[in-house]
């Protein structure tokens, strides 16, 4: 490997030196002309004031915001709820009878949903509810704005989960060459 | 102001301590706290495009009042195997230490606390004390995080403490004196070649002791890139690891006080001290303003120091005690046979 070539000692430490000076006045004085006198870091720095200014819209890709559950797909297996480390997803459902998919065959035997929350007061976004799914039921939503002031609101219900099943972004494509099967997310 | 008061024969040792004491308590306060705020949460953020804290005052001036309170709120933990007399006592040895420091500094004509004949010498001979209640806080913590900080802590600043003293020797030989206030006097009536415009700021002559005392101050501030006794990946916080609310905040004002100590220390040995360069003003004029002279100097040289600090990595520990040994004290050391050279022969 070639050595790079011999430079006066200590380069490095000035070079790293100046761009710490260069990135200190780009933020201290970001104005061009006559106002370039004027500290400005709030317009400067990369910095969003965010609850005051709503950051830039970019799509987030593979953020774990808030989880989505399209009941339709549920199943009440369970496995989300069991899988859970911290035992935030609550389950109930009851067995009921579903129309025959022929006409002239029998009554299906099916699982109803009667309650799904999660407790996002507990939930610590490991993900695994979403990873362990196999009936295409949870997904990851980029939505983050849903702090409350009272603990208890943390606990979101079944409708509210699926209010932000709107949210969901589809998955990103996958690498060119790949042979997995497509997934898509079941509007 | 302080001679106005100083001027008035108190009579009265309780009453002098008192005020001494307060005086160094304002200086030591408002010296850490200019700098937390001005570089550690303003500098160091624009340097990385950020702004830095912005809730509390404007632009966030008043984040370290607020910080202070939570400290203080916190709980005070002692580890139960700890050695609870000294561990209480580490914090308070190590703040001594910067206070002692400003004793001895000049602000003025006659704008000081002591005035000893071995002015500088004392100052780093205190300055020196904060190691063993570096050490003490890591032993008595019974912590091996806190013990190899400490241990570290202790290699470093007793390898950089050579440095910094032989960075001083050159100025002691130039200004033929170890009182500060001589110090600054022989560099406001010093003269560049017969021309005295600006007096001689010895930072003129002793641009590498200059240079090697802000490095070693950089080391016995312990801080980057010279922070390996407190190196977050390896050691948590090194001595701090087991201190918590009260005394870890003693420990954080110590940090900052003593670069504020160390960056009026280098201010008066290099800068001119409360001199204003070229200008000769009346001695009570200069008891005022002298002060303000100093700050401004003194946060000149804390910009460089928390420039490198927020600029470079961390070295490693066989690096840092191969800088020191092989390159500065070398170096510290040509530069005081040079200034001898140099001295005889002007």
């Amino acid at each position: 490997m070639a050595r790079p070539p011999r430079s006066f000692p200590l380069k490095g430490l000035f070079i790293g030196l100046k761009r710490t000076a260069i990135i200190f006045m780009q933020t201290m004085f970001p104005k061009r002309g006559i106002k370039t006198v004027l500290p400005a870091p709030t317009i400067g720095a990369h910095t969003v004031q965010y609850p005051y200014k709503s950051p830039p819209e970019v799509p987030v890709t593979r953020a774990r915001g808030v989880i989505a559950l399209k009941s339709e797909n549920c199943t009440v297996c369970m496995l989300c709820a069991r899988s859970c480390p911290d035992w935030c997803i609550y389950i109930e459902g009851h067995k009921t009878k579903a129309p025959p998919r022929r006409p002239g065959g029998k009554e299906r035997t099916v699982s109803a949903l009667d309650r799904f929350d999660i407790d996002y007061s507990l939930c610590m976004y490991c993900g695994i509810c979403v990873e362990v799914c196999p009936f295409d039921a949870l997904f990851w939503s980029p939505e983050f704005e849903y702090s409350e002031t009272r603990l208890a609101d943390l606990l979101h219900d079944e409708a509210r989960l699926n209010e932000w099943f709107e949210t969901v972004p589809e998955f990103e494509p996958y690498e060119a060459g790949s042979t997995a099967k497509v997934r898509k997310v079941p509007r | 102001m302080i001679s106005s008061v100083l001027a008035i024969d108190w009579s009265n040792y309780w009453q002098q301590s008192i005020f001494r004491v307060l005086g160094a308590a304002i200086f030591v306060i408002l010296g850490a706290g200019t700098f937390v705020i001005a570089f550690l949460f303003k500098m160091m953020s624009y340097m990385q495009s950020r702004l830095g804290p912005m809730e509390a005052g404007p632009h966030g001036t008043l984040q370290l009042l607020a910080e202070v309170g939570k400290w203080l709120q916190k709980e005070d933990l002692i580890p139960s195997r700890a050695d609870r007399t000294l561990f209480k006592l580490a914090p308070y040895i190590v703040m001594a230490s910067t206070f002692l420091v400003v004793v001895v500094m000049p602000f003025g004509p006659d704008a000081y606390f002591i005035n000893v004949d071995t002015g500088i010498y004392l100052a780093l001979a205190l300055a020196s004390l904060s190691v063993i209640g570096i050490i003490v806080a890591g032993w008595a913590s019974a912590s091996k995080y806190s013990l190899l900080g400490a241990l570290r802590a202790a290699g470093q600043l007793i390898a950089y403490e050579l440095p910094m003293v032989l960075a001083v020797v050159g100025v002691v030989i130039q200004a033929g004196t170890l009182n500060l206030q001589g110090i600054v006097a022989a560099q406001h009536q010093g003269e560049i070649f017969g021309w005295g415009g600006i007096g001689n700021p010895f930072i003129l002559t002793q641009l590498v002791g200059f240079v090697v005392f802000l490095i070693a101050t950089q080391a016995e501030l312990a801080q980057p890139p010279f922070d390996m006794p407190v190196a977050e990946s390896e050691l948590v916080t090194g001595y701090m690891t087991e201190y918590s609310g009260m005394r870890f905040l003693l420990f954080f004002i110590a940090e900052f006080a003593s670069a504020a100590v160390f960056a009026a220390l280098a201010a008066t040995l290099f800068l001119g001290g409360w001199a204003i360069p070229g200008v000769d003003l009346d001695d009570n004029v200069m008891n005022v303003v002298g002060p303000l002279v100093l700050f401004v100097k003194m946060m000149l040289v804390g910009a460089l120091i928390f420039w490198a600090r927020f600029t470079f990595p961390r070295f490693r520990e066989d690096q840092l005690q191969a800088f020191a040994w092989k390159a500065l004290i070398p170096l510290a050391l040509v530069n005081i046979l040079a200034t001898m050279v140099l001295k005889v022969a002007f």
